[in-house]
């Protein structure tokens, strides 16, 4: 049994069994059940974060205006607030004196929330890895990320599918074993060489 | 004023000026210790009225220093290019234009930042964005930068 997304073939996803070991089966019938209802709801309204730090986030706003328009799956409209958000795309480059920014906007997210790094700048620093003070390489030194979108820039039918890829990735969880956030908060992706000061990493 | 009486009414001010003109501007190179008068003087002149200071950045070439400045009248329409050339690398410093244009205050500190040249008697001279990052961080635009921990050479 598949994880369905109604708006693409099981067949376009590249990397199939990834994420199909990734939902647990097992359970009884009324938990699945519960969870199928569960992740139907939130994984068709995935509402991301107005989060651009540079050009990148070009890409993220054509995805979501008309011709591509990404309403159509369910992530529906850009919040302007942390707090009504389930989603960052960090669509850009981050510097260090961004970095405690966005964890502190990660930190402002509701659970469950989710992480897509857009770009090579966002996966590993990209054009800026070599020969900088400033960049971070790779965002998931700040963040925990879900799904990885390469490119520079991403065309947005990229976006599209990176954000289709973390929708099946919220359809495999299931409330038996859900994603310990605060875990994750404290025991912290930030490797030593990028610390913050203590005035930052509140 | 044409580009050639601005040359002429600089060369009055500072006879050591020396010109490169490039595509627009007109662009003039002079030792750092006639900077002060000449931008007051184009600033306080009715004919020039340099009264918009539209950028201020600035260069290191290895074996010296520049402090770039971009003036405009917004009178006249006219630009110019001032390029205060700093001997030497090490302690370097120029003297403040912060008096003469507000907007020079923040461009100072931010090219002390990057550059580590300080402004003399300029009313603020602290670092205004790398000390979030790090209060030891250095001036990581200079040549001679090293970083070892966060730079990968190639
Ligand atoms: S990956 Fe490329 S397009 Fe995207 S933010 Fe970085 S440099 Fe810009």
């Amino acid at each position: 049994m598949g994880i369905k997304i109604k708006s693409m073939k099981q067949s376009d996803f590249k990397d199939n069994e990834t994420l199909e070991l990734f939902k647990e089966t097992g359970g009884n019938i009324l938990l699945t059940t519960v969870d199928d209802v569960i992740n139907w709801g939130r994984s068709n309204s995935l509402w991301p974060l107005t989060f651009a730090t540079s050009c990148c986030g070009i890409e993220m706003m054509a995805a979501g205006a008309a011709r591509h328009d990404f309403a159509r799956f369910g992530f529906e409209v850009y919040r302007a607030s942390p707090r009504q958000a389930d989603l960052i795309v960090v669509a850009g480059t981050i510097v260090r004196k961004m970095a405690p920014v966005l964890k502190r906007l990660y930190d402002q997210i509701a659970d469950p929330k989710y992480v897509i790094a857009m770009g090579a700048c966002a996966v590993s620093g990209g054009p800026f890895f070599y020969n900088t003070y400033s960049v971070i390489r790779g965002v998931e030194h700040v963040i925990p990320v879900d799904v990885y979108i390469p490119g520079c820039p991403p065309r947005p039918e990229a976006l599209l599918y990176g954000v289709m890829q973390l929708q099946r990735k919220v359809k495999s969880e299931s409330i038996m074993n859900m994603r310990d956030y605060d875990r994750e908060h404290l025991e912290g992706t930030i490797p030593p060489k990028y610390k913050l000061n203590d005035s930052q990493s509140e | 004023m044409s580009n050639e009486e601005l040359k002429q009414f600089i060369l009055t001010i500072v006879p050591k000026a020396e010109f490169t003109e490039s595509k627009e501007l007109l662009t003039v190179s002079i030792p750092k210790e006639n900077l002060k008068k000449l931008v007051k003087a184009l600033k306080d002149s009715a004919e020039t009225t340099f009264d918009y200071l539209f950028n201020l950045t600035g260069v290191d070439y290895a074996d010296h220093m520049t402090v770039v400045y971009h003036l405009e009248s917004t009178r006249y329409h006219h630009c110019v290019v001032i390029k205060a050339q700093i001997p030497g690398r090490d302690d370097v410093s120029i003297e403040t234009i912060s008096d003469i244009y507000k907007t020079a205050d923040f461009h100072e500190r931010e090219v002390y930042d990057f550059f580590g040249i300080t402004f003399k008697n300029h009313p603020d001279m602290r670092r205004i964005f790398l000390d979030e990052i790090a209060p030891d961080i250095g001036h990581p635009l200079r040549k001679d930068y090293v970083d070892e921990i966060n730079i990968i050479e190639r």
